[in-house]
């Protein structure tokens, strides 16, 4: 995981794409210019980057489920809250649940667990459209192929 | 039994947080009515449910953006309603 560069999967644990179900595991860096300024001294993950490894999750199935044609980013959050306070070098394992597929959105359940407990859970809408660029496309394939897979199969 | 323009009304008064008397048959869901792309996603959610159906919107905007559709063929309500029962026909066909 490089926060700064927003990329926030490491590796694939499960992926049913028909079911709309992921887990990942992602572990926060022990040093980030991030972990600089919040806090000062106290060093813990922002809700809003913990939101951002949710989105994430959840946008990569969606982005294989559309054979890495389409363009997926967050839309709205209905809902999110962060209940645990996640620090340098904690193993996340990340959890999206596709909830609704409407026409060019959709709706998922994800959540971010730590040691066993719910450290953040959210209720997010995904938005799904082409690409802007072919460059941006093919940019996105690169970056998210350094995704590994628990299962080659997933690959 | 509601017809589908209440039933539209009401999604949108609920979703929007616009007063039901505001909703007419004639508004514009976005000249008149105020409502943006994201708002519009949680109307189409709360109808894809109520009417069971699956409103097609990116078909729709593709055909406004090629010109072969207006946006009022949309997004006036009067014209939205007609839109959802032929979508309610054809699922029901």
């Amino acid at each position: 995981m490089r926060l700064e560069y927003f990329e926030m999967l490491d590796r694939v644990e499960e992926m049913d794409l028909a079911a709309g179900r992921i887990r990942v595991i992602a572990t926060t860096p022990i040093n980030s210019p991030v972990f600089e300024g919040h806090f000062p001294k106290f060093p813990i993950l922002p809700g809003v980057l913990m939101l951002e490894i949710m989105n994430q999750a959840s946008g990569y199935l969606l982005y294989r489920r559309f054979n890495r044609e389409r363009f997926v980013f967050l839309g709205s959050v209905k809902r999110a809250k962060f209940r645990r306070m996640v620090k340098p070098g904690a193993i996340l394992d990340v959890r999206g649940q596709i909830t609704y597929d409407g026409s060019g959105f959709h709706i998922a359940e994800t959540s971010l667990i730590v040691d066993g407990e719910v450290a953040a859970d959210a209720e997010i809408v995904l938005i799904v459209q082409d690409f802007p660029t072919a460059e941006a496309k093919a940019e996105l394939a690169r970056r998210t192929s350094e995704i590994t897979f628990a299962d080659p199969v997933l690959a | 039994m509601s017809s589908t323009f209440e039933t539209v009304a009401q999604v949108i008064s609920e979703t929007s947080d616009i007063p039901l008397a505001n909703i007419t048959p004639d508004a514009h869901a976005i000249d008149d009515l105020g409502i943006d792309s994201l708002d519009f996603l949680d109307i189409v959610f709360a109808l894809d449910k109520k009417f069971g159906i699956k409103i097609p919107l990116e078909k729709w905007t593709q055909e406004v953006n090629q010109g072969q559709a207006s946006v009022e063929d949309y997004f006036v309500v009067k014209n939205l309603c007609a839109r959802i029962d032929e979508l309610v026909a054809a699922k029901s066909a």
